[in-house]
Formats: structure tokens, C-alpha cells, sequence
């Protein structure tokens, strides 16, 4: 009696375990690296407004700018033990990135700034940005999958975990998903410090609230601009980088992360920070939850139940549809998003 | 509203440039080169109806290309009769239960009072209707794929005559076209962008994962066709002294026909919903949807339906891509639901209706060949451009090496740099609307 308690007991851990294993790791990594691209579309959205359609394709040149960057480190024999050598070439790739997109700025986007052109006209013309940065990154690097990371993969593998427990299910952290999230906390500690407490900041604030108040008080908006444009290069190569890590690097696969990092940030409430991020760990655990074969999990909570197929409720190839779900019902009910956006 | 000189030359260059085509390198790539861009004009012809006529931001194109895609396959293709006596009434019982929790849901939330019963009573409609339609889905499912997986795996279709599913695949994709406008319409224009560019995605991950509708990955070939088969007609001796007597090789012959037999089907189609399209604009029709893109407040004001015409032109836009698809898929006889790149298939329609002219059909027709055959021929010329510009190079030079390798993908940077140049120097398009 008191034996078959504590094996019950035993089962609802084993099945937690499972459960963050498969489900809460990965989707914390992935809601990092959809928030960190959240809040770079969030951001041109609001002090440029406009929806920019390029931003997965700037994230894909700033994690090319990386790799090329971690291959010539690798070459000539540098590493940082444990960690990935990228940490290392991150600051090159966010410095190219921000090359790119204010030369894009002052070639493209500018002209129509001044035209007081109606957004709708400026995500075109982000389309056609998007077409040549897709084109620049296959030109470059090509279109197969790269590897980047190196160091340790594991912070504690399934086995380790299963012999310091005694479970039998085992919790495998991985390296990069952790790096992942210890670096997302510090990324928006920094935004969120240079919004609310820098000068430069606050002029940016005001520039998103009011465009007309902002330069009346005499706020440069070429600055601000520019400014933006930095930070969001900063942002888009990190999220890049990371989800290159933490998955691999394909060009590709950025262009289809655009769905879901929109899905993100209007889920949140476009033009707000701490929305991007909500929408995106929203977004990230709704995708994961649903797409997962909870079979594993639901035999160690219902032991009689055999269940027969995997218990999942739509398969992995389904995902876009979760987010497309979510983003369809957050829009039909309450569409400034869950944090009250602009509505322009 | 007709055609200046000036728009006529820039139609006969472009068919000069094919000519061209057919006199240096050969008429077959000519043909096909024609072919497919006459199918692009019609894919432009719908989105210049959404954004040209309406200003509506369609990124879903694909989706609706892939359906009429489908349509080929659900109208011609013979059914595998094994298969739907393993599951296809269930498989469709399925889907109609499904189809009607979703209708259930919607009345539910219409018709009951807003309260603390609603959404809940909305949820548990949603969830009960999800488990039953699996219930009855999955093991329908099953049943099906397993029937000959390596020949067939699916429902067939319905095996009538091919030029039905062009049709088809217009009514196909309207009916998805409804569903987007009902719940995307009337949203901003961004949110519209994002919710056709899911619901395309969406698609694909159907057509690439339903076995038991299109064979997903494994794709379907044979697709039957409208026009003669080449080895018919080398076959057929009346056929062969023909085309002997005009002093041609047969074989070549054959193709050739076969591809002119193509393009006078597209072109008919072509010419057609030109006439529609023109008379729809023209009309006092296409006078208020062009008042209603200019300055929706006053058109409201003036009594219009904003987003009844809305959904409207978005539905016949969207129909219009339906055609062009089922077209495509006809003309490249199988369809391959991994082949759907949102950057071919979506992206590159909008270069084609801002290059030609947004809000002239014209303009959309001559962008559609136009950057069709740029398109095909960019990469032989980015290659032969590298060629040159490497042929200095010593050989084994690694940059040699990897710019010949990439010379492929010179199209998307020129696509791009031909959108921006044209939006920022001329951004009313070759043939501006009048």
C-alpha cells in the first residue's frame, strides 16, 4: 500500500519531468528568441510605423555576419572554453547588421519618410528589402544548413540527471537554450533601462507617442531613427544567432519566422515592448503544448490508460496554424493586442 | 480607356524579347517561356483586382495558387476506388462534422447573450467538435494511406475532363478567400498582410501533410492534360506527314504543338478576363471600388458598404489566382506541394503588378510576362556575367570557386533592386492607371 503510494508519487514527478523536458525548455528558448524578434518589429512599428517584412532577413545577415565571423575565431584557434566561440563574434555581426540596415535606411527608407508616404506603401518597399537581403545572405553563404555552435552541448545530459534523481525520466539542459535565455533577460534588461532611464530613450518614447509634441520640443527625428535602427540590428542579430544556435542555421527558416514573430507582436499590442514579449512566450508555449505527443506524459499520470495513438493534438507540421490560430482570435476580440498597442 | 502607342511598343518589346529567345536559343524555351508568363499575367490580373482596384495587402497568394493546385487533382485524376471503400465516407462525414462545430461556434457566440455562459458554451463546442471529428478522422485516415502507399495512398478524384478543375480551383480558393475576408477584413491592412501570408502557410502544410488528399511529399504526377501527348502525335502518321511536308523534324514538332496548343488555352483565358476586368473597372462598379481605395471615409459617407465591396474584390481577386493555379498545375501536369515558395509564388507576383502598373490590367498583364521572363532569364545571365567577371581568376580561387557557385542566386537581389528601383523612380508603373 504505502510502496504503491510512493511509486504513484513517483509518476507525477517522472511526468513533470517529462513535461519540462520536452515542453517547458524547449518552449522557454523558443519564446526568448520570438520575443527578442518581436521586439525588433515592434520597435520599427513604433517610431518608423510601419510593419517591416525584412525583419527575419535581417536576422538571418546578422547571424551569417556571426558565423563568418565564429569561423575566422575557430580558424585562427580562439574559443571560450564552454561556451559558444559566436558569444565572442557577436558584437562584428550586430556592428554589420546595423552597417546594412542604416545604409538600407538612407538609400530606402528615407526618401519615403520624407514623402510622408501611408505605411502600406513602406511595407512594399520592405518587400523589396527582404528580397535583396535574402538575396545578399544566399549570395554569401548559400542556401544549405550551417553548424556554429561549439562548446559544451550540455549543461546536465538525461543521464546524468536520471542517476543524480533515481527518476526514470531524465531532464537533458541544453547549453544553448540556457544561453539563450540568460542572454534574452540581459538583452531587454538593457532596452528597458536605455527606454525608461536614458535621455536618449525617452526622446524615443515621446518620438512613438507623438510625433508632432516630440518635435515641437525639439527631438531630432533623424537621430531617433538611427538610434532605432541600431538597436533593432542589435536585436534581430541576437535573436538570430540564438535561434541559429539553438537549432541551426538555414537561411530559409528566418524568412518563415516571420509568421510567428508577427503573431508575437501583434498578439502583444504592436508597438509595445513588454507585449512583444509576452505575445512571444504566449505564442512559443502554444505552439510546443500543441504540437506536442503528451503519450509519455499522460502514461505516467493515468497508469491503467494505454493510450493508442501519440496524444497529440495536431502534428508538428501544424505549428504556423497555432499562431495563425491565436493571432486570428486575439484580433477578432480584442485587436490592439493583449496589451493595448497603437491601433493606427 | 485603351492602349497609347507607348503601351503597345512595350508590349511588342517583351514579345520581342521572346521572339528573341526562340530565334537565338530555341522556340521550345521560347514557347514555355510564353506559357508561363501568360499564366503569371493572370496571376497579376488577381492581385491587381485586390490592390489595384481596393488597395487590400494580399501576401497569401500561394495559398491560393496551391488550391487551384488541388483542384486538378480532386477533378481529374481517376478515383482509387480501394481507397475510398477503406475510409472515404468517413473521411468526409469527418470533415462535415468538423465544418459544423465551427458553424455551431459562430451561432453560439451570435445568437446567445453576452454573459458569463458564452465563452465558455464557445470553448466547449470547440473542444467537444475537436475530439469527435478526430475520433472520426484519424482512423479514416489510416485506412486510406494504407492502400498501396507507394502508387497511390489517396482519394483520387473524380476523374472528369481537366478544363473543369480551372474552374474549380476558382471557386476553391473564393471559398477560402471568404473565410480570410470574414475574419480579416475590416482590420487594418497589416493585420490583413499577416493573416493571408498564415493562411497561405496553412495551406501548403495541408496539401504537404494530408496523404490521403495529395499525397503530400510524394507528390502527384500524371495529372491528365487538355492537349495532345508529344509521342501521341509522333505516332500518328497524318501528323508526322504533315509536319515532314513543311520540312520539320518530327519530334520537335510534336512539342512545339503541344506548347502552342498550351498558349492558345491561355491565351483565350487570358483574353477574356482581360475583357471582364476591363469592363468591371470601367463600369460604375470599378468607379466606386476606386473611390473607395482613395478615401474610404467619403465613400462611406456617400452610402457605400466598405467592407461588403472589400470582401468582394477580395474574393474575386482571389479567385482569379485560383485559375492561374489550377493553370500552372495543369501546364507542369503534376502537382508538388514542396515546390511552394512564398518568394516565387507570392512575392514575385507583387514585383510583377508594381513593375507593370498597379490599377491597369494592362499594366499587370505586361508586368506578369515581363518579370516572368526576366525571372527565367537572370540566372543564365548572372552565371555568364560571374563567368566573365571570375574568368581572370586563376582556377581552384576559392572566391572563384564559391561566385561561381552562387551565381544562382543572383535572381532574388535583381528582383528586389528591380521592385525598389521601380518604387522609388517610378512608382506608378510602366502602364500607370488612367
Amino acid at each position: 500500500m504505502d510502496l504503491s503510494r510512493q511509486e504513484h508519487g513517483l509518476d507525477l514527478l517522472n511526468a513533470i519531468v517529462a513535461f519540462a523536458n520536452f515542453v517547458m525548455l524547449p518552449a522557454v528558448a523558443y519564446g526568448s528568441q520570438l520575443a527578442l524578434g518581436a521586439l525588433g518589429v515592434t520597435m520599427i512599428y513604433g517610431i518608423l510605423r510601419f510593419s517591416n517584412f525584412a525583419h527575419g532577413d535581417t536576422m538571418a545577415f546578422g547571424a551569417m555576419a556571426t558565423i563568418l565571423g565564429t569561423w575566422w575565431l575557430q580558424a585562427i584557434g580562439v574559443s571560450l572554453g564552454p561556451f559558444p566561440t559566436a558569444l565572442l563574434a557577436l558584437p562584428a555581426g550586430i556592428a554589420a547588421t546595423a552597417v546594412l540596415v542604416l545604409l538600407t535606411d538612407r538609400l530606402v527608407y528615407r526618401f519615403y519618410r520624407e514623402q510622408k508616404s501611408a505605411p502600406v506603401i513602406l511595407v512594399i518597399v520592405s518587400m523589396g528589402v527582404m528580397f535583396v537581403t535574402n538575396g545578399l545572405v544566399r549570395f554569401i553563404i548559400g542556401v544549405d544548413e550551417q553548424r556554429f555552435a561549439d562548446g559544451a552541448r550540455f549543461i546536465i545530459t538525461a543521464r546524468e540527471f536520471k542517476e543524480l534523481t533515481g527518476l526514470k525520466e531524465g531532464l537533458a539542459v541544453k547549453s544553448t537554450a540556457m544561453l539563450t535565455v540568460v542572454v534574452a533577460i540581459i538583452v531587454v534588461a538593457l532596452l528597458f533601462w536605455f527606454l525608461n532611464r536614458t535621455r536618449t530613450g525617452k526622446s524615443m518614447r515621446a518620438f512613438s507617442d507623438n510625433e508632432d509634441l516630440a518635435l515641437l520640443s525639439g527631438i531630432n527625428p533623424e537621430r531617433v531613427v538611427m538610434i532605432t535602427w541600431i538597436i533593432v540590428a542589435a536585436l534581430a542579430t541576437v535573436a538570430g544567432v540564438l535561434y541559429g544556435l539553438d537549432k541551426s542555421f538555414k537561411p530559409f527558416n528566418y524568412f518563415q519566422l516571420l509568421l510567428p514573430i508577427f503573431a508575437s507582436a501583434i498578439v502583444g499590442g504592436l508597438g509595445n515592448p513588454i507585449g512583444a514579449i509576452a505575445g512571444g512566450f504566449v505564442i512559443a508555449f502554444s505552439e510546443v503544448t500543441i504540437t506536442y505527443a503528451f503519450k509519455k506524459v499522460a502514461g505516467y499520470l493515468i497508469p491503467a490508460w494505454e493510450p493508442q495513438g501519440l496524444v497529440q493534438l495536431l502534428s508538428t507540421d501544424y505549428k504556423f496554424a497555432v499562431s495563425f490560430a491565436i493571432l486570428i482570435v486575439v484580433l477578432l476580440f480584442r485587436p490592439t493586442g493583449l496589451f493595448r498597442g497603437k491601433a493606427l | 480607356m485603351t492602349l497609347t502607342p507607348r503601351d503597345m511598343t512595350l508590349f511588342l518589346a517583351v514579345l520581342g524579347l521572346i521572339a528573341a529567345t526562340g530565334f537565338l536559343q530555341s522556340w521550345n524555351v521560347a514557347l514555355g517561356i510564353l506559357n508561363m508568363g501568360l499564366v503569371s499575367a493572370i496571376m497579376a490580373l488577381g492581385v491587381n483586382m485586390q490592390w489595384g482596384y481596393a488597395g487590400l495587402f494580399n501576401i497569401g497568394v500561394m495559398g491560393f495558387l496551391a488550391l487551384g493546385g488541388l483542384s486538378t487533382v480532386i477533378i481529374s485524376k481517376p478515383p482509387v476506388v480501394e481507397a475510398w471503400d477503406a475510409g472515404g465516407p468517413r473521411v468526409i462525414f469527418a470533415l462535415l462534422v468538423g465544418s459544423a462545430a465551427i458553424v455551431a461556434a459562430i451561432l453560439a457566440w451570435k445568437r446567445m447573450p453576452a454573459g458569463k455562459a458564452r465563452a465558455p458554451a464557445l470553448v466547449a463546442i470547440l473542444v467537444v467538435g475537436f475530439f469527435v471529428y478526430r475520433w472520426l478522422f484519424d482512423p479514416a485516415v489510416a485506412a486510406i494511406e494504407a492502400v498501396s502507399p507507394a502508387r497511390a495512398g489517396n482519394l483520387g478524384g473524380l476523374g472528369l475532363p481537366i478544363l473543369i478543375a480551372w474552374p474549380v480551383g476558382a471557386l476553391l480558393a473564393a471559398g477560402a478567400a471568404w473565410v480570410v475576408g470574414k475574419t480579416a477584413l475590416g482590420l487594418r491592412s497589416d493585420y490583413l498582410a499577416i493573416a493571408t501570408l498564415g493562411i497561405s502557410e496553412i495551406i501548403i502544410a495541408v496539401l504537404k501533410n494530408e496523404d490521403w488528399l495529395s499525397r503530400g511529399v510524394k507528390n502527384v504526377s500524371g495529372i491528365p492534360r487538355p492537349v495532345p501527348y508529344e509521342i501521341d502525335l509522333q505516332n500518328s502518321e497524318r501528323f508526322v506527314e504533315r509536319v515532314s511536308g513543311f520540312g520539320f523534324d518530327p519530334v520537335t514538332a510534336s512539342t512545339i504543338t503541344v506548347k502552342l496548343a498550351y498558349a492558345g488555352l491561355f491565351l483565350a483565358v487570358l483574353l477574356l478576363l482581360l475583357w471582364l476586368a476591363q469592363a468591371a473597372l470601367n463600369s460604375p462598379w470599378g468607379r466606386m471600388m476606386r473611390a473607395i481605395r482613395d478615401n474610404e471615409v467619403a465613400a462611406e459617407a456617400m452610402g457605400k458598404d466598405v467592407t461588403a465591396r472589400h470582401l468582394q474584390v477580395f474574393i474575386l481577386g482571389s479567385a482569379v489566382c485560383g485559375l492561374a493555379g489550377a493553370m500552372m498545375t495543369t501546364l507542369d501536369g503534376q502537382l508538388t506541394p514542396a515546390s511552394y515558395q512564398p518568394l516565387r509564388f507570392t512575392f514575385l507576383i507583387w514585383v510583377m503588378v508594381i513593375v507593370g502598373g498597379s490599377g491597369n490590367n494592362f499594366g499587370a498583364v505586361l508586368g506578369g510576362m515581363l518579370i516572368w521572363y526576366l525571372w527565367v532569364m537572370v540566372e543564365p545571365l548572372g552565371v555568364t556575367l560571374i563567368g566573365g567577371i571570375t574568368a581572370g581568376m586563376p582556377d581552384g580561387f576559392w572566391l572563384k570557386k564559391h561566385l561561381l557557385e552562387t551565381a544562382a542566386h543572383m535572381r532574388l537581389l535583381t528582383m528586389g533592386l528591380i521592385l525598389l528601383l521601380v518604387l522609388r523612380f517610378s512608382p506608378r508603373g510602366l502602364i500607370p492607371e488612367r
